[in-house]
């Protein structure tokens, strides 16, 4: 494994020792930095010689020095459109990796719903956390070193506790913003412990406000439960030109159900990975993620399913609209631990090309050690159907509707899985919106 | 109202028809029957404007327009529809919203004002009575797991929603059994008028006891070879094609 980290990288270590210095004596979470960029300065940045890292070249991201992000105020009216409109849930946001209270609303939380920014708890009550915080997102192998950079420069983000029985209707919303100065690098960094037979919903925002190659490398833990129910949205509408690096690691108890759509329109180079242990039995995790990709977008869905236990179910469906010259990485990974008999695990990815140049590399990789398992994958990549498209145009709708609704119509049933309305409503318009003069959709939503 | 004057195409390379000449006035309805491979089909997919298909020479002219140098959409808003023989099926597009958008496309062309939702479900119930069709339909992807029948049935929905002026049917009976075609032949009747025109293009007889024709003509190896009223469809039925095939000197295609 060569490593990517240069001289031009003392920057990291620079801003790295400032961090430690300003943080004076915060024990948990030095000793989690220190380690995390031990580990980062050793691996250096993944390369493309590494498998899970094959399709995916950082080069852009790596070539460039990114700074920490100073403290920003940022107006509100800025950010209003990447609200939910309707919801009358608590709102969290953090500006450039920093927690932001003028800017977040929580409202009247209800008993056993406990939020609060990371860098509060674990300033004040980091006992809290201390069992929970870095036990799920492991950095040692050289391609979670984007994890051991985030780990190394841990300092805020959110906690999320719901405790043992509560069941909170409102969706959580997370919103992390991005003002893309300068070449700003955030690391946000999010744990969230959902008590035995909960119930929640949260969605997780990842927005830019401008233009700009800035870095976002987040990471989230979750736990969950024993009989909880989690319902999860994780939102990536940052810049086309800004990279997102965005890992979230999950541990399921017995009976629990987690779903999470990924819904991916933004990005230079935007890379999802979900790390999923269903380590109770009788767990059922849905992975959905929809992506959308132009000009030169690159965007990558990188999942791991354990089911370390036996009757466990897993669901994955993944389907990505790339136009211009995007190009995009599905890869799949189940594993099926030699105990987990009655495991059930569906996986398909499924791609509409819409111009000659745009490439999806997909794989799904299976390590299947029991023996009574049902484990399906697939994979379609096409284009839009002509005979669909001429059908439209007979019934007197021009090419550019014909072929808008039937790119909406590819994506139809994941939308149609979404719970939260003003996300399916957001989303209906991304699909259905046409540039002036632009011959093909552009999904930017800058 | 459509005058097809030594009409040449072909697909792939391949001439399918060798100089069609066919003039249908406002009013009437014509019937195009021939064997299997004589270009029936093509024929009524050239005149909805589907681009597999190269139009070698002649021309077609509809109320006085070149009709080949429309798009397949203005052919459409200008009144002209196509009921396809293998109506095909589109997951994820729902049949209500089609024929709404396609309705008020239409409707946006001819000046006149769009249709809301609700005006365009007071209007959809109205015409649905017409055909015996499920409510049910309207909610249902368009086409997808729909039966043979129930998709030729749908065809003709659209049909009486969209109100063509020239309606082409393209062996709308091939895979309806006798209930189906009566319901088919009353939405095709119901919409017949002074400045409406039909052309059924069928292989068989039957359809035409239900929707009778003002004119017939036999299409074979790419070009009219008889043309008569609807007693020819009965000849027909009669005696075979084999009959005009000897009756006529047929040019071998290209």
């Amino acid at each position: 494994m060569t490593s990517q980290l240069t001289e031009s990288h003392t920057a990291y270590r620079s801003a790295f020792d400032q961090l430690q210095r300003d943080s004076n004596g915060v024990n948990l979470v030095s000793k989690l930095r220190t380690r995390g960029f031990s580990r980062f300065a050793e691996a250096g940045f993944p390369t493309t010689a590494l498998e899970s890292w094959r399709f995916t070249n950082v080069k852009p991201l790596t070539r460039r020095q990114f700074v920490a992000a100073a403290p920003t105020r940022l107006d509100p009216s800025k950010i209003s459109r990447f609200e939910l409109e309707n919801v009358d849930g608590p709102k969290l946001v953090c500006v450039n990796g920093r927690y932001s209270p003028e800017l977040s609303n929580v409202g009247a939380l209800p008993a056993g719903v406990e939020l609060r920014s990371l860098a509060d708890v674990v300033a004040t009550e980091p006992e809290l956390v201390e069992s929970q915080l870095a036990q799920l997102a492991h950095f040692d192998d050289p391609s979670s070193s984007f994890t051991a950079l985030n780990t190394a420069f841990l300092q805020d983000g959110f906690v999320v506790r719901i405790l043992d029985d509560t069941i909170l209707e409102a969706p959580i919303h997370l919103l992390f913003v991005g003002t893309g100065d300068g070449d700003a690098m955030s690391h946000p960094r999010t744990l969230v412990v959902v008590g035995t037979n909960s119930q929640v919903r949260l969605v997780e925002s990842y927005v830019g406000v401008t233009d700009g190659a800035s870095l976002t490398n987040a990471v989230t833990e979750v736990f969950v439960g024993d009989g909880a129910v989690v319902d999860h949205y994780k939102l990536l509408r940052e810049s086309v030109e800004a990279f997102h690096v965005g890992s979230m690691h999950l541990r399921l108890g017995r009976s629990s159900t987690f779903s999470s759509h990924a819904i991916t329109l933004g990005g230079a180079i935007a890379r999802n990975e979900v790390i999923a242990e269903l380590q109770g039995e009788g767990g059922e995790c849905t992975l959905n993620g929809l992506y959308l990709a132009n000009q030169k977008q690159l965007i990558d869905n990188h999942t791991t399913i354990h089911h370390a236990k036996p009757h466990c179910e897993s669901h994955e469906l993944y389907k990505g609209i790339l136009d211009g010259q995007a190009r995009a990485v599905f890869n799949g990974k189940i594993i099926v631990a030699i105990d987990a008999q009655k495991t059930d695990a569906k996986q398909s990815n499924k791609t509409l090309l819409l111009s000659d140049e745009a490439q999806i590399n997909t794989k799904p990789e299976l390590e299947i050690f029991a023996d009574d398992v049902k484990c399906t994958h697939g994979a379609t990549i096409g284009q839009l159907d002509t005979e669909a498209l001429f059908y439209l145009r007979s019934r007197g709708l021009n090419l550019e509707q014909s072929r808008d609704i039937l790119i909406h119509a590819f994506a139809s049933d994941l939308i149609g899985h979404i719970a939260i309305e003003p996300i399916r409503r957001q989303l209906d318009a991304v699909l259905l919106q046409k540039l002036p003069g632009s011959e093909h959709m552009s999904f930017a939503v800058a | 109202m459509l005058e097809v004057r030594n009409l040449h195409a072909s697909i792939g390379g391949r001439v399918i028809l060798n100089g069609v000449d066919i003039t249908v006035k406002a009013g009437e309805v014509h019937a195009i029957m021939g064997p299997n491979g004589s270009g029936k089909s093509t024929l009524a997919n050239v005149l909805a404007g589907r681009e597999e298909y190269e139009v070698n020479s002649g021309t077609v002219s509809y109320d006085g327009s070149d009709l080949l140098e429309m798009e397949p959409e203005e052919r459409a808003r200008e009144g002209v529809f196509l009921a396809f023989q293998y109506p095909v099926e589109i997951p994820g597009v729902n049949n209500a919203y089609l024929l709404k958008a396609a309705l008020n496309e239409v409707r946006k062309h001819r000046g006149e004002t769009e249709l809301d939702a609700m005006e365009f479900m007071t209007l959809v119930k109205e015409r649905m009575n017409v055909l015996e069709i499920d409510q049910e339909l309207l909610n249902r992807p368009v086409n997808d797991g729909f039966s043979g029948g129930e998709k030729k049935r749908n065809e003709i929905f659209q049909m009486i929603v969209l109100e063509p002026r020239l309606a082409i049917m393209d062996e709308t009976d091939s895979g309806l059994d006798i209930d189906a075609l009566k319901v088919v032949a009353q939405g095709v009747n119901a919409l017949r008028s002074p400045d409406r025109s039909t052309i059924v293009v069928t292989h068989y007889q039957r359809l035409l006891n239900h929707i009778v024709p003002d004119f017939v003509h036999v299409l074979s190896n790419g070009r009219i070879v008889k043309s008569g009223g609807k007693e020819l469809a009965l000849e027909l039925e009669e005696k075979g094609y084999g009959w005009i095939e000897d009756a006529t000197s047929v040019p071998a295609s290209a």
